[in-house]
């Protein structure tokens, strides 16, 4: 069984860049088109919780370090 | 956190948390980011001392928690050298995007690799000058539009893009040459591998180590993040290949 995760995204230090949200194998993660941090910039959020493997692709990629990623203790 | 969860991930200690100026998507804060876990890993951040070029970069010190120089335009081979042989006990590294490194300072960067200088490069090759509004570079592909080739490169009248990389790696003294990117996870996995590897090998007193990124300018090359990394892989990756230009025979290491 794959472990399982989530994600925390710093919603100002988040540039916008989808980055994270393309490489995520699970696709967990997108864009928040309806909402911007105060730089005017649509952030990155986890959209779907339960499908986090903590493979941590997303934090690996994302360039400016806003993400965190946390493992469930088997 | 929550409770049944335990931390794998964090943003490194030793990379400042002042907002990068950095453009969204730019692999510069990828970099930036990977060379900082390296010195948190290595713990060496009290060991380190970083020189800064002129260009995007400049600002650098303001984000890697580490003694940083700046440099003047072009120069930070030369300052890196001075750094290094007068505290030979550092790891000193030059932080270059290729204006810096590839062109005014052509000079420096070629003399302080056929001197095998004892310090790394960190090269940073987006083929445009990104901080001054996306003119040619002298690492501009044939054929690419850029503001002071509008109708793209054209080699009769600018040569063809400099594969630093492939050039320092002739240098007898230049032991480590390895050219990465940052455009996939394990790409920019990589490129954290090659700075500690470029790190434990000037430890060991082996020469110049260098490491060219195959980076983005999602600003200059007037596209998306996302069309960057596409540009990388069908345009950048089949003229500056990804890989390891030279490294210490085994013996040494
Ligand atoms: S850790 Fe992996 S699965 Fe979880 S959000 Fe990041 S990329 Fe997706
Ligand atoms: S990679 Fe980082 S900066 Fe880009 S959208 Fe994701 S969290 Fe934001």
């Amino acid at each position: 069984m794959p472990q399982k995760g989530y994600v925390e995204i710093s919603v100002e230090v988040c540039k916008g860049c989808n980055l994270c949200v393309i490489h995520c194998p699970t696709e967990c993660l997108a864009l928040n088109t309806s909402d911007t941090n105060s730089y005017g910039l649509h952030y990155a959020y986890l959209v779907d919780e339960d499908k986090c493997i903590a493979c941590q692709n997303c934090a690996v990629i994302c360039p400016d370090a806003a993400i965190t990623v946390y493992k469930k203790v088997a | 956190m929550k409770k049944g969860y335990e931390l794998i991930y964090k943003r490194p200690k030793t990379l400042l948390s002042k907002r990068m100026h950095y453009c969204p998507g730019c692999f510069h804060s990828t970099v930036h980011k990977m060379l900082m876990e390296v010195v948190e890993e290595m713990d060496i951040q009290e060991k380190t001392i970083g020189v800064c070029p002129v260009g995007c970069s400049v600002f650098a010190y303001d984000y890697l928690d580490v003694d940083m120089q700046e440099a003047a335009h072009g120069r930070a081979a030369a300052v890196a050298t001075g750094i290094k042989r007068m505290l030979p006990d550092r790891i000193v590294f030059s932080y270059q995007g290729d204006g810096d490194l590839a062109a005014i300072g052509t000079a420096e960067t070629i003399h302080a690799c056929n001197r095998g200088e004892n310090f790394t490069f960190i090269f940073i090759n987006n083929g445009i000058y990104g901080m001054t509004g996306g003119q040619m570079a002298p690492t501009t592909l044939e054929g690419q539009k850029t503001t002071t080739s509008p109708y793209g490169r054209k080699p009769d009248t600018a040569g063809m893009p400099i594969k630093m990389a492939e050039i320092v790696s002739l240098f007898e003294r230049v032991a480590y040459v390895e050219r990465v990117s940052c455009n996939t996870p394990a790409n920019a996995r990589k490129t954290k591998r090659a700075i500690r590897k470029a790190f434990e090998f000037q430890m060991q007193g082996l020469g110049t180590t260098f490491i060219e990124v195959a980076s983005n300018c999602p600003s200059g090359w007037k596209c998306t993040p996302e069309e960057s990394l596409n540009w990388l892989k069908e345009h950048v990756f089949p003229y500056f290949p990804l890989g390891v230009f030279k490294e210490p025979a085994k013996e040494k290491v």
